[in-house]
């Protein structure tokens, strides 16, 4: 297992270099001009630009400059933008608010999406397993932004339930909607995926043992056929975790969030490459950790799995 | 006084008469049980009135080709069918003379493991793969019987022992999978046995394992059985398997029980021409190296049994009248008893 995850650990090295190579290189590739807009009305005097190329080697090569770019990361600063305002500081204000706001999303996810998947798997067709089999396409057929603006309307504008947009502190509380629709896609297919997973394993010879040993039904449903059944549910739900945050950028906007979305919107318009690297790359790295953590959590869950 | 024995079950001292009196009632009796299977392809008549009883120390082997409805049985006894597609439809399941099919849930999961426990043929598949072998049976303990986890884990230890598995202590953390095939069985066995059941029934625990072991663990179940007065219930499709540790044997065709004997008299002179063909069918010693005869024919579709005797259209017996009277299950005397019109005939042939 040791070796495993060693292993594990090396093979993101590659995946770093790759990531900010092909994401510097790419927001390059934009065929915008950076200054453009930087100074008011008027296109910026060229010596402003000149002073500012020279600042941040924009006359170097683009591997140059990337290299450039790589040796100040390695000593952990993210470097400025054209404002000169930190990308490590931008970072470290706008990721927490998307984690918090991915991790209520999959802890949605998890809690409505099996609920709903271990209730229908249990029982056989009936209105229940309609129910949830509409609602749950009706999920999955609605753009997160539909999703997002009618709650936003509804609970907000219509009935004052929550406020419309989320504060600069954007506590839990205030993320609790805007994460139902961030997770929402995914909550559908968690909860189809649960009601499959269930349905096969309720007739399972190993069920059927922990009936016939008189164990109550609570347990022979909670423990013996949910832990086999949630496996897969649980590697869906950590490879979402990544997916969540970079797709965070929709819902983010609706409800006025600062999070990462807004900072790569603006990042990517203005040509700002080393904020877009810096944040894309951290979104890299949190994506492969999760799927890194899900594998382990999958050899903890299924003994059957090894890894050497 | 000095002669009376202590009944571990009702906390008494009773005289050695009553005692005998208690053991001739039958522990489990199944009388006229009946359950139908039904599916998209129509309704499967899976048992037709099946009855057998098993007392204290008592080993009853119930014998049957594939299909003919052994487990099924042992499953509506357990109450562990799937309802739907499966539906009891009559009979009856006595457990110190209380129907259990008219008990409610709760009282229905108190027998279970506790009065009746089961073990299944393919211990890889009924052990749950993500627990170990000592969670599982721990659990036993622990929830049925409230002990703590470090008194549920000595216990296990000791189940361990006594089923023989090498390094019990060490061996109770691993997962099924780690255990090899008669090992599994005999923590199946370890964990059956946790709430000290007074009927176990035992689904061809041999089947799926290789012949020396088979051996092994049926000898272990005999032991077992004789050693705490379980009534054992041991279903299988091999005579042979069971012929030396059965007291008494069902025999089984197409959701009936056909003849009931004890060991001696079902070889010496069978009751029933479908007992006979199995006996035929066995391997010989003094017949080595001829051909094993088989029953011809197929057993009846359960959607569509025949009419009279469902084993007429493979009897070399069969009369004008099989294929239009049911054959009573009548008693021939000797505890014996057979389904066939001419039973009466075949005994006093042999
Ligand atoms: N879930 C089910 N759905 C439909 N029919 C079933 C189902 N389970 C069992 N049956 C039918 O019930 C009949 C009896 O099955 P059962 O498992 O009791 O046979 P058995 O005597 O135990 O045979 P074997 O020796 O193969 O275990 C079979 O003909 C089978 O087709
Ligand atoms: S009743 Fe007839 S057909 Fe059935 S077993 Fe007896 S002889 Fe054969
Ligand atoms: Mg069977």
């Amino acid at each position: 297992m040791g070796r495993y995850i060693l292993r594990r650990f090396l093979q993101l090295i590659p995946v770093f270099f790759g990531t900010t190579f092909i994401i510097y290189t790419l927001v390059w590739a934009i065929p915008t001009d950076p200054f453009a807009g930087k100074c008011g009305q008027r296109p910026c005097p060229a010596s402003y630009i000149e002073v500012m190329r020279a600042k941040f080697n924009l006359g170097d090569p683009l591997i140059v400059q990337y290299f450039k770019y790589l040796g100040r990361l390695l000593t952990g600063d993210f470097g400025e933008t054209f404002a000169g305002l930190s990308v490590g500081k931008l970072i470290s204000t706008a990721y927490p608010v998307t984690v918090r706001l991915a991790l209520i999303a999959v802890l949605i996810e998890a809690v409505i999406g099996i609920g709903a998947g271990v209730l229908t798997g249990l029982r056989n067709k009936g209105f229940l397993d309609n129910l949830v089999l509409v609602s749950t396409l009706f999920l999955i057929s609605l753009p997160v932004f539909v999703t997002g603006f009618v709650l936003q309307i509804v609970l907000g504008v219509q009935w004052h339930l929550i406020s419309p947009t989320v504060s600069r502190a954007a506590t839990f509380g205030e993320l609790i909607v805007p994460g139902f629709v961030l997770g929402s896609l995914s909550m559908a297919y968690v909860a189809r995926l649960t009601r499959t997973s269930i349905a096969e394993n309720r007739h399972a010879d190993f069920v059927r043992t922990a009936i016939a040993k008189g164990q109550p039904t609570k347990r022979v449903v909670g423990i013996h056929l949910l832990r086999n059944s949630v496996i897969p549910v649980l590697t869906l739900l950590g490879t979402d975790l990544g997916a969540l945050m970079g797709g965070a950028i929709v819902t983010e906007g609706v409800f006025n969030i600062n999070g990462i979305g807004g900072q790569i919107f603006r990042g990517i318009q203005d040509k700002e490459g080393v904020l877009v690297t810096g944040i894309v790359t951290l979104l890299v790295l949190v994506y492969l950790l999760a799927s890194l953590l899900v594998d382990l959590l999958y050899a903890v869950l299924d003994p059957r799995i090894r890894y050497d | 006084m000095s002669e009376s024995v202590y009944d571990g079950a009702t906390g008494t001292f009773v005289s050695p008469q009553a005692r005998e009196a208690a053991e001739a009632e039958p522990l489990l009796e199944i009388a006229d049980l009946r359950v139908e299977f039904r599916t998209r392809d129509g309704v499967a008549n899976v048992l037709n009135g099946v009855s057998y009883r098993v007392s204290v120390g008592e080993t009853l082997a119930v014998l049957g080709e594939s299909g003919s409805g052994k487990s099924v049985t042992a499953q509506a006894v357990m109450g562990i069918l799937d309802t739907p597609p499966a539906f009891v439809t009559g009979g009856e399941v006595r457990f110190h003379g209380e129907n259990l099919l008219a008990a409610d849930a709760d009282r229905r999961m108190a027998v279970r493991g506790d009065g009746i426990a089961m073990i299944f043929q393919d211990a890889l598949s009924a052990l749950n793969p993500v627990f170990t072998v000592g969670f599982q049976i721990e659990e036993q303990l622990r929830v049925r019987r409230g002990m703590t986890r470090a008194d549920a884990r000595k216990r296990a230890v000791e189940l361990l022992d006594l089923v023989r598995i090498p390094g019990a202590a060490r061996r109770i953390r691993e997962y099924p999978h780690q255990f090899s095939g008669g090992m599994r069985q005999r923590a199946m066995i370890a964990m059956s046995l946790a709430l000290d059941p007074e009927v176990l029934i035992a689904d061809e625990p041999t089947t799926a394992l290789d012949v020396t072991v088979q051996a092994q663990i049926m000898d272990l179940l005999a032991e077992i059985q004789r050693e705490r007065d379980m009534g054992l219930i041991l279903i299988t499709h091999d005579l042979g398997v069971v012929a030396d540790v059965a007291d008494r044997i069902a025999v089984m065709y197409a959701g009936r029980i056909v003849e009931e004997a004890d060991v001696y008299s079902l070889f010496r002179s069978p009751g029933h021409p479908y007992t006979a063909a199995l006996l035929e069918s066995l391997p010989r010693l003094d017949l080595k190296g001829q051909e094993l005869r088989t029953i011809k024919g197929l057993p009846p579709s359960l959607t569509d049994i025949p009419p009279g005797c469902p084993f007429h259209p493979r009897c070399a017996m069969a009369a004008d009248v099989c294929a239009t009277t049911v054959p009573e299950f009548r008693h021939l005397g000797d505890g014996r008893a057979s389904a066939c019109h001419f039973a009466g005939e075949m005994q006093s042939r042999g």
